[in-house]
């Protein structure tokens, strides 16, 4: 197979342009610079969050606080960049989140309990909540892009009302009080509760990297049918590579991330059996976290490959051009804010799971990390430009941040003001980064 | 007399109180270029913007081929073959040229995903015909230069095989080589049997590209006159006073002379 691919690439090189000047590795590898950057801060806030607290920052045990932490923010910033992009905002989405969760809450402690008589942690109880959620963040979403779309209100507006209005009704739903706790299955979203084990953990991760090598020969094959010029084929191998290592890495250290003993003894005993003497077993991949990265896997899909993301990004770049196409750019604007509905939704699962039960406050100032990680993660907000994954490297960024300052003893109002700086100053790094390379800014 | 490709009878638009058509009459034949002049405000993109759908009508009616034509919307101009090439270049500028080509009409893989690398081929092929200098299929429209990118808006109207183009001052923007390159393009689409409306106030330009003028004054139409049998100076006085030369045949926009 490889060799017929090989003569395939041989074949066609006479026919090819003129080979490109002898091009720099990272330009051979044909990566967002950005990205690198991104990476690049993280990595130097990591390094240097570890060095002030002797070591402690990079533990498995951190590592996998920080995924599960990240988790309900990324999975809405990713929804964020496709508002961002089209030029609106969102300032409802902690709102949105608490409604959600207060009808999920509701659901699975009155309605199908009691009103449908399935009492408690019936195996029906964790589909059906986030059903009603789910539906509950699509049509307050779509409602909001209706109000934006047809009826032309501007979406700081609809959302600021939406910011107010949802906040209270999770609390009229609830009548302010706390709910839980949640169901059982449903708790399997939160995070610690609900992990995949070392096994299926490696499992997913070798998926993961199938599915990342099928994608670089997939779009290697097609560009070479067409007689276009390609990558050297070092540079597939080392993207190739580096994504290996960021899934094996990811999954390794999760997975070392050991339950303690006494909780798994409670396991054991939960299922009937007694534990194997001296029987070490990892966390592994939480399923928010794999919730998270079929999200972004979806969502980046959704940008690149279909029509919805294309006319997404041609109407935040010329709205006026994107109607004389013949989009429809206000049904495409009520497309936008219900699925950043329903990701509030999904969001709303993973944090009020985490907590085990809903509270009133949950998701308060959520929209600003939301904004914020969409942002730091190179999302222009004038429309236009944004990456799934920079959204998500910008939640992480934004919460290792938290996390680290809390661990090396920052208080509270502290952390605020740094993480305000850092919000301002990546924003203006990211100009003065589009201004060399030409850019809109 | 063959039927007109397009024939938009007694249109009518009009802004608040203000009427910026007002029961223009025009017409244009299968491998025509037709001008259509006047000042800034005179109404001539008003006028060929109800043709492209980006404006709804007041009143009037539009026939294409003979047989009347419901345009409502840039879709239903586009299912006439009708194609505009817009005086601000109307293309998404963080897009790459490919996706400006298609935007729209996306060729799609059988899954329903978009097919980038079949249309960046497409883009290429036409790309060769129109603009042989073309290479940057990469980068975002707004890293091209002012002819690179008319040569994308121009490859969209060719490549879905425009019967009907509007071109709304395609020179503004261009240096003096590119100009000519949408020159001789016009020639060539003309002898395709493509009907061209132009929408120019250079006259120079429209002596040289166009076969008929229409010219047009506070929304009403002056007069339409053949190109050949007018002089730059005939052309200039309907812009300016709104006076017909004999040659022409006068609009309701014509001052009555006799």
């Amino acid at each position: 197979m490889l060799t017929t691919r090989m003569t395939a690439m041989t074949e066609t090189s006479p026919a090819a342009p003129p080979p490109a000047k002898p091009r720099g590795f990272f330009a051979a590898l044909e990566i967002d610079t950005r990205l690198i950057g991104m990476i690049g801060a993280f990595v130097v806030i990591c390094l240097i969050f570890n060095f002030l607290t002797d070591g402690r920052f990079m533990t498995p045990r951190n590592i996998f606080n920080l995924t599960i932490q990240t988790a309900s923010v990324a999975i809405m910033a990713t929804g964020m960049v496709f508002v961002i992009v089209t030029r609106h905002i969102d300032l409802s989405v902690g709102s949105l989140l608490a409604t959600c969760s207060a009808m999920m809450a509701m659901t699975q402690t009155l309605v199908t309990p009691e009103w449908l008589g399935l009492g408690l942690n019936h195996p029906a109880t964790m589909p059906i909540a986030i059903l009603v959620g789910v539906l509950t963040g699509l049509v307050i979403g779509a409602f909001h892009g209706w109000l934006i779309g047809y009826l032309a209100i501007p979406a700081f507006i609809v959302t600021l009302g939406g910011f107010l209005v949802w906040r209270n009704v999770a609390w009229h739903l609830t009548d302010g009080q706390t709910i839980g706790p949640l169901d059982e299955n449903f708790q399997l979203f939160g995070g610690i509760n609900g992990t995949l084990g070392e096994t299926w953990s490696w499992v997913v991760a070798a998926l993961a990297v199938l599915g990342a090598f099928y994608a670089i020969f997939q779009s290697r094959r097609n560009r070479v049918l067409h007689e276009f010029p390609v990558k050297p084929l070092w540079a597939e191998f080392v993207l190739g590579g580096v994504a290996t290592a960021a899934i094996v890495g990811l999954v390794a250290v999760l997975n070392a991330y050991e339950i303690p003993t006494a909780r798994l003894e409670r396991l054991f005993e939960a299922r009937g059996e007694t534990m194997p003497e001296g029987l070490v077993q990892g966390y592994g991949l939480p399923i928010s976290v794999l919730l998270l990265l079929l999200i972004a896997f979806i969502m980046t899909l959704i940008a690149r490959r279909t029509r919805l993301g294309r006319y997404i990004f041609a109407t935040g770049g010329n709205p006026e051009a994107a109607e004389l196409a013949g989009i429809n750019t206000r049904l495409l604007t009520v497309k936008i804010f219900a699925i950043m509905g329903v990701l509030c939704a999904i969001s709303a699962v993973v944090a009020s799971s985490r907590q085990t039960f809903h509270s009133n406050d949950i998701g308060t100032l959520d929209e600003l990390r939301v904004i914020a990680a969409a942002v730091i993660g190179g999302t222009a907000l004038s429309g236009g430009m944004g990456t799934i994954y920079g959204a998500i490297l910008g939640a992480l960024i934004m919460q290792s941040l938290q996390s680290g300052m809390a661990m090396v003893g920052v208080d509270a109002p502290y952390q605020n003001i740094v993480v305000g700086i850092v919000l301002v100053f990546a924003v203006f790094v990211d100009i003065l980064y589009r201004r060399r390379t030409g850019d809109k800014t | 007399m063959t039927t007109p490709l397009v024939e938009m009878r007694d249109m009518q638009k009009s802004f608040g109180g203000i009427k910026a058509v007002d029961h223009v009459t025009i017409d244009l034949y299968p491998g025509e270029v037709v001008g259509v002049l006047g000042h800034n405000g005179a109404g001539k993109s008003v006028l060929t913007k109800m043709l492209s759908g980006a404006l709804p009508r007041d009143g009037g009616e539009i026939f294409i081929n003979g047989k009347k034509a419901s345009i409502n919307n840039p879709r239903d101009a586009r299912s006439y073959k009708i194609e505009t090439i817009y005086q601000y270049l109307a293309l998404a500028d963080n897009l790459d040229a490919a996706s400006n080509l298609f935007l729209g009409r996306e060729l799609t893989t059988p899954l329903g995903f978009v097919d980038d690398a079949l249309m960046e081929a497409e883009t290429r092929k036409i790309m060769k015909r129109l603009n042989p200098n073309f290479r940057r299929f990469h980068t975002p429209v707004s890293g091209l230069s002012g002819g690179q990118r008319q040569s994308v808006a121009i490859a969209r109207a060719v490549y879905f095989n425009a019967k009907i183009l509007i071109m709304d001052e395609p020179t503004a923007a261009l240096g003096v080589q590119e100009t000519r390159m949408v020159a001789e393009l016009i020639e060539q689409l003309k002898s395709e049997g493509i009907g061209i409306l132009l929408i120019d106030h250079d006259i120079h330009q429209v002596k040289m590209l166009c076969d008929r003028a229409n010219v047009m004054k506070n929304g009403q139409l002056v007069g339409t006159v053949k190109v050949a049998e007018a002089s730059e100076d005939d052309l200039l006085g309907m812009i300016i006073a709104g006076k017909c030369p004999p040659s022409a045949i006068p609009g309701p926009g014509a001052i009555q002379t006799a």
